[in-house]
């Protein structure tokens, strides 16, 4: 009996193992192919993405983990010497930041509000907000082009960023949290005299501080991520989020596309590290839709 | 936090208006957003799906809708669209379940694997097609690899075998995410439940599925629908994998709407937008009664 368990946990290390190697190799591949020379990554992926200037390409596919020679080129050439791809960069931080502090912004007071009163009108509009969460792209993006074009916004990152900051992903998310804080705390607060505006930033608030940075988290990555509301909403290449760009890179510039690709992961691989575990905190959450 | 105090006064009923006042004030901002980005302009779609045109506004009630479901493109999409969803959800939510059950297996290394099956959560899909694309490229490693084997080289993604490489670009984004929410799931199974079976001696396979997977049913149904949202946002995968115009296997419902946006046409967009709304409501209004039914003496 006791032998069959250590076998049966020894497949499943090494199952866990293979596992592991395959969701970690495509990051990790793109991190150290941006550290190849263009000239080496043409000799590697010629085949692939024929390019059509010269110079030494191999005729199979080297899939290479370690550069031969470790080269900042590809960086220096992407950050430095062309302002488009920081441009771009700075695109997807303008969109993203303001989406990620209104989003929660807005959502914290309607959390409360969904926390501390309770009625059929409100648990209605609750469910309301659960079905306008669960809606996919291919429906909310036709009111959101209409809006747009109503306001006169289209084209202009505020097109992207009005109906983020009003996403119900948040409420829905804080409102499971702060339902979690005991009401005596209220209660008291109340017996002191506070007033409601009070006892939602000194009380809730504070309470609620590693669930609004883990839900931060979680807006984040999901609008860094984002192609569909650009691609629609801002029809100007020049305002595209990097996210985008990244795809239209041409042939020519594989290196290139490498270390940009990497640059782009960078800012939430370092919030991922950083905020792992309330990464996970805030999804496991957002585990049910009932109640 | 809930106020049980019922007052039947007049005192209580002035303080009651005053409460939903007060609630009023904190859901505004978000209330009002959501009905001006959201809820009027839905309406209006709602609105222009029944019209026949923008300028004339003649009420043709169904046409457009009866034209959409005879477009091509509108019913390949859908069935691309569909096909995929109906193999990727089921793959998302069982390999997810896979996994959290491994990793609450005593083996170790166990919170290192967390973190690597959630990495690539966080990593941006543009950033990882090119490793895509020198994966699955005709010329590409996978089929180096099978080459060594003798088996056929296949141009991944131009032919039948493409759906294969999104599906596989779906999961390796996405299972993570269901893997920790099942892995909170499996932790409020009450332990006393699981030990008893254990001293009655029961197989790994029934405390799985008379236990473990009755309490598991609203983490199923949450990641089921979940997966189904994700599975129609994969049109992102298609997209910078291949662009604009990919196999006509990959053309997804998003394509299709992209195309609709281009040519501006107010009546199309606004129909697909609302069968698609209906078909979704539908979708997760029967996963809520077959959860109700599974998991309903375990709940309360």
């Amino acid at each position: 009996m006791k032998k069959k368990r250590y076998f049966s946990r020894g497949v499943m290390f090494l199952l866990c193992l293979i596992f592991a190697v395959a969701f970690l190799l495509p990051t990790v591949l793109t991190f150290t192919n941006s550290f190849m020379s263009e000239a080496e990554i043409k000799s590697n992926y010629g085949m692939i993405f024929s390019t059509t200037t010269g110079g030494y390409v191999s005729k199979t596919v080297n899939l290479k983990f370690i550069p031969d020679q470790v080269t900042l080129e590809q960086y220096i050439s992407g950050l430095i010497k062309s302002p488009d791809y920081l441009l771009k960069f700075w695109n997807s931080v303008m969109l993203v930041i303001p989406i990620v502090i209104l989003q929660v912004s807005v959502a914290s007071v309607a959390a409360y509000s969904f926390t501390r009163w309770r009625g059929k009108i409100r648990s209605g509009i609750f469910f309301f907000y659960v079905i306008l969460m669960l809606m996919p792209y291919q429906v909310t993006l036709v009111p959101n082009y209409l809006v747009s074009s109503w306001l006169g916004i289209l084209n202009t990152r505020w097109s992207i960023i009005l109906p983020g900051m009003f996403a119900p992903f948040s409420v829905f998310l804080l409102t499971k949290f702060m339902r979690r804080i005991p009401y005596s705390l209220i209660e008291a607060a109340k017996v002191d005299g506070a007033n409601e505006w009070d006892i939602f930033t000194k009380i809730c608030l504070p309470q609620c501080r590693s669930a609004l940075y883990s839900i931060a988290i979680l807006v984040f990555i999901d609008y860094w991520n984002m192609v569909e509301q650009p691609l629609i909403l801002l029809q100007d290449a020049d305002s595209q989020p990097l996210s985008v760009f990244l795809s239209s890179i041409n042939a020519g510039e594989i290196g290139l596309a490498f270390a940009m690709a990497t640059v782009y992961m960078v800012p939430s691989l370092l919030l991922f590290l950083h905020g792992e575990e309330y990464l996970v905190e805030g999804i496991a959450n957002s585990g049910s839709v009932k109640g | 936090m809930r106020k049980t105090r019922q007052k039947r006064t007049a005192e209580g009923r002035a303080e009651r208006r005053q409460d939903f006042i007060r609630s009023l004030c904190f859901l505004f901002p978000s209330l009002a957003g959501v009905a001006v980005f959201f809820i009027v302009p839905f309406g209006v779609v709602v609105y222009y799906s029944l019209i026949d045109g923008v300028g004339s506004r003649n009420f043709v009630f169904l046409d457009n809708f009866t034209r959409l479901l005879h477009n091509s493109a509108f019913l390949t999409a859908s069935k691309n669209t569909l096909r995929f969803s109906a193999v990727a959800v089921p793959l998302a939510v069982i390999l997810a379940i896979v996994l959290a059950l491994m990793l609450e297996a005593r083996i170790p290394l166990k919170s290192q694997f967390r973190t690597f099956f959630l990495s690539p959560m966080m990593v941006p899909v543009a950033s990882v097609v090119l490793i895509w694309q020198v994966l699955f490229n005709y010329n590409g490693t996978i089929n180096e690899f099978l080459m060594l084997f003798g088996a056929e080289r296949i141009d991944w993604l131009q032919s039948d075998h493409c759906q294969w490489v999104v599906l596989i670009l779906f999961l390796w984004k996405n299972l993570g995410y269901n893997m920790i929410l099942f892995m909170a799931g499996l932790s409020n199974i009450p332990k006393d439940l699981l030990e008893v079976a254990d001293v009655e001696g029961a197989s790994e396979a029934y405390k799985f599925f008379a236990i473990k997977l009755r309490y598991l049913s609203p983490t199923v149904l949450f990641v089921t629908i979940l997966s189904l949202i994700n599975s129609f946002k994969v049109f992102r995968e298609v997209y910078l994998l291949t662009g604009d115009y990919p196999y006509e296997e990959l053309y997804m419902l998003q394509h299709f709407m992209n195309n609709t946006f281009r040519s501006l046409d107010y009546q199309k967009l606004s129909a697909a937008a609302v069968i698609m709304a209906v078909v979704m409501v539908v979708l997760i209004a029967l996963l809520f009664k077959i959860e109700d039914w599974f998991g309903k003496d375990v709940e309360g």
